[in-house]
């Protein structure tokens, strides 16, 4: 550009409108709902033990989230958060990074998690906001972190990650690391202002970021039809000047060739990318909603033949990679195995009185330390109204 | 030692901070070639490259998110708000990331590196959106630090201190002293310790509490009430979050009489909250009620601003009723 204000001129000389659906946006698709490839697809280069990591890491999700929605229901955790119906989309895209690649997610993206090595363990000790922890017990059940696994840990307020990964991500292009981060939000998100804010200063700033939009049909109860009226979300990645993509979301090779080539960009050109997965939220938004006050079960039916997981696994039945009859057992291991792990974890003790102020700072100010004498004098004279702390005050 | 005006301290300070720490990054509106609209980061793009002093789009929230960002990931990142007026797209950035990072991680992650500079306070005809006073928003937000300079001496070791600092930091700097105030400052690194106030002068009659540009205000108050014979003990608060209680109280204790002045308006305002410690702390010392002189609860006005502000004559008379009751 040479004009000051940035921008091409292109002369006419009749007013004319460019249509707000003027841009379209191909999806990615390379596997068929029967396990085979589209025509003129090509699947990408996976060997095997990485394609059964994948595969392992959906199953799990699926069982744990199934197991901890019950467990919800049963009262021994207070929320939960399901990825049914978005296995792919998390999986194949973390499969798709470096295991030093910074992952900015929203919620419901235990699938990049797992997949990372967050333990069962550390699942259930988040769940259970117990004394294991890694968040010590101050968030509600699913706000997952870890920094061993470079997984920022979950904030609840919605599209926040979006400006502070396009920070992360120029924070490792100035220290010269060769890492991008991600950074997962769903369509709802990408109304709040920390969208616009973070993607324009991803790419002015020439941030290695690849924002990654979990399209799921539904923020809560709203459906995306009353969320935006632009072609989805992908189109506005080339208003902000960046490249985009959208992918099949129930399509795990299709998700992670796409992530794979977002990655490859931001970092030989230190340009953010912007990804956006088409998929379904098979499940409630949390264990409070109730999708039945805003959609048919025949919606959710259609949607719950479009399994990501059963995609995938007629692929690797078709390579000779699994067998059925091991994955009923495997099933059923992941369900005990899960069980015996809730069954630990709810027995582990609450933290300790002293985290009601650590790591508010660094050290904990003045005020905070006497608050919290005046707090333990209190809870002596009470101990009965306060059974988790009164035992072990010192 | 030099002679400097405010805005010249803190350019030192971001200058010698930057030399100091590769992770020290300055960027804002306006903040890169140019120098800032106050020049606060005059030439430090020149010298220490685009990468680390650079121009943001406008955007408040965006500035503070790529904060949270790049703090995150270990740097320290002094962003400039060009007006504390403009903080508020940034606020839940501030309140509800930075603030909580460390604690709601369990201390995975933090945004200790962090400092928000921002001018803030009228007397430069400036109406409601050049002149307020928001340090009271911030001093609610656990998490936070927030620190006021009433000189470029105490401007450039509070600000090295705040970038030193492993938590964040708004650091609001009263742009109505950036040229006006001029002193002497050591060109070398130091730090003023936050978190502490300073007694600026002895007495012992009344305790005078400002901070920022109101020291200058009451300073002239004080100086009209020793000549009717009345001795003030003058204290800047420095850091409103956390705040220096003990010294603030060990002067309350011996004067047993406590003025607060702040730009902000009355209600809400972080007077109460002094006043509220101090009434406890001191209770049975306390000749007088606690005075209050404050911005008035109404916008910041521009052509009647001589009449709204907590200005010295204001003052003068809290402290003869105090004095009086």
């Amino acid at each position: 550009m040479t004009n000051p204000n940035n921008a091409t001129i292109t002369t006419v000389h009749t007013a004319e409108f460019t249509a707000g659906d003027a841009l379209k946006i191909p999806t990615l698709r390379i596997l068929r709902d029967d396990g085979s490839l589209y025509e003129g697809a090509v699947a990408p280069e996976l060997d095997k033990a990485t394609a059964l990591k994948m595969y392992d890491t959906m199953v799990f999700i699926r069982v744990l989230d199934e197991r901890m929605l019950a467990a919800q229901r049963q009262g021994r955790i207070s929320f939960y958060m399901q990825c049914l119906g978005e296995e792919a989309t998390t999986v194949g895209s973390a499969a798709a990074l470096a295991e030093q690649d910074m992952i900015m997610a929203q919620y419901r993206e235990q699938g990049a998690l797992r997949y990372r090595g967050f333990t069962l363990e550390q699942f259930m000790n988040q769940l259970f906001s117990n004394e294991k922890d890694l968040g010590k017990g101050r968030q509600m059940p699913v706000h997952y972190g870890s920094k061993d696994i470079y997984y920022m840990t979950i904030s609840s307020p919605l599209g926040t990650q979006i400006p502070q990964a396009s920070g992360y991500a120029y924070a490792q292009k100035l220290r010269g690391l060769a890492n991008t981060t991600i950074c997962y939000f769903g369509e709802g998100a990408a109304s709040e202002g920390d969208f616009h804010a973070g993607l324009n200063m991803a790419a002015v700033h020439k941030a290695p970021v690849i924002f990654f939009c979990r399209n799921n049909g539904y923020a809560i109860s709203t459906p995306a039809s009353e969320q935006f009226v632009g072609d989805g979300i992908a189109c506005r990645a080339v208003g902000y000047g960046m490249k985009a993509l959208r992918v099949d979301g129930a399509d795990i090779l299709a998700v992670y060739q796409a992530t794979k080539m977002a990655r490859d960009h931001a970092l030989k050109h230190n340009e953010p990318v912007l990804i956006e997965s088409i998929a379904y939220r098979l499940g409630a938004h949390s264990s409070s909603d109730d999708p039945s006050g805003y959609r048919s079960k025949e919606e959710e039916e259609k949607w719950r033949q479009n399994d990501p997981i059963a995609r995938f696994r007629l692929w690797l039945v078709e390579k000779g990679w699994l067998n059925e009859a091991d994955d009923k057992a495997t099933i059923e291991a992941l369900r005990t195995e899960i069980l015996d792990a809730l069954k630990v974890a709810e027995k582990v003790a609450k933290p300790g009185i002293e985290h009601l102020i650590s790591d508010v700072y660094a050290e904990p100010i003045p005020a905070l330390q006497q608050q919290l004498d005046e707090l333990k004098a209190h809870i002596r004279k009470y101990p009965d109204a306060y059974p988790v702390t009164a035992g072990r005050l010192d | 030692m030099a002679k400097m005006n405010m805005l010249q301290a803190i350019n030192n300070a971001l200058d010698l901070a930057m030399a100091k720490d590769d992770g020290v990054v300055c960027f804002g509106e306006d903040v890169g070639h140019f120098g800032g609209v106050f020049r606060a980061t005059s030439k430090l793009q020149e010298k220490y490259g685009k990468a680390r002093c650079f121009n943001t789009p406008l955007t408040e929230q965006g500035i503070a998110g790529f904060a949270n960002g790049m703090a995150a990931q270990g740097m320290k990142p002094v962003a400039e708000i060009q007006f504390a007026d403009y903080i508020f797209p940034a606020f839940d950035q501030i309140v509800n990331e930075t603030a909580k990072f460390r604690y709601r991680s369990g201390n995975e992650f933090n945004v200790g590196g962090i400092v928000f500079r921002s001018p803030y306070g009228g007397g430069i005809a400036g109406g409601h959106y050049h002149s307020q006073s928001p340090e009271a928003y911030f001093a609610h937000t656990p998490g936070l630090k927030v620190v006021i300079p009433r000189d470029p001496y105490q401007a450039k070791g509070l600000l090295l201190a705040s970038i030193a600092c492993p938590d964040p930091v708004i650091f609001f700097e009263p742009k109505k002293l950036y040229r006006a105030s001029i002193g002497e400052v050591p060109e070398e690194y130091y730090e003023i310790e936050l978190g502490k106030a300073e007694v600026t002068q002895q007495g012992k009659d009344i305790t005078i509490l400002a901070w920022g540009a109101q020291m200058d205000i009451v300073q002239k108050a004080v100086e009209m009430a020793e000549k009717d014979g009345i001795s003030c003990e003058v204290i800047d608060l420095r850091s409103i979050l956390p705040w220096d209680a003990d010294t603030v109280a060990a002067s309350v204790k011996k004067t047993g009489r406590l003025l607060i002045n702040h730009e902000a308006p009355l209600t809400g305002g972080f007077a109460g909250e002094i006043a509220a410690t101090i009434q406890k702390m001191c209770f049975l010392h306390l000749e007088s009620p606690i005075e209050r002189v404050c911005g008035m609860d109404t916008p910041y006005p521009l052509a009647l601003e001589k009449e709204y502000v907590a200005d010295h004559l204001k003052t003068y008379e809290a402290i003869k009723r105090s004095v009086n009751f």
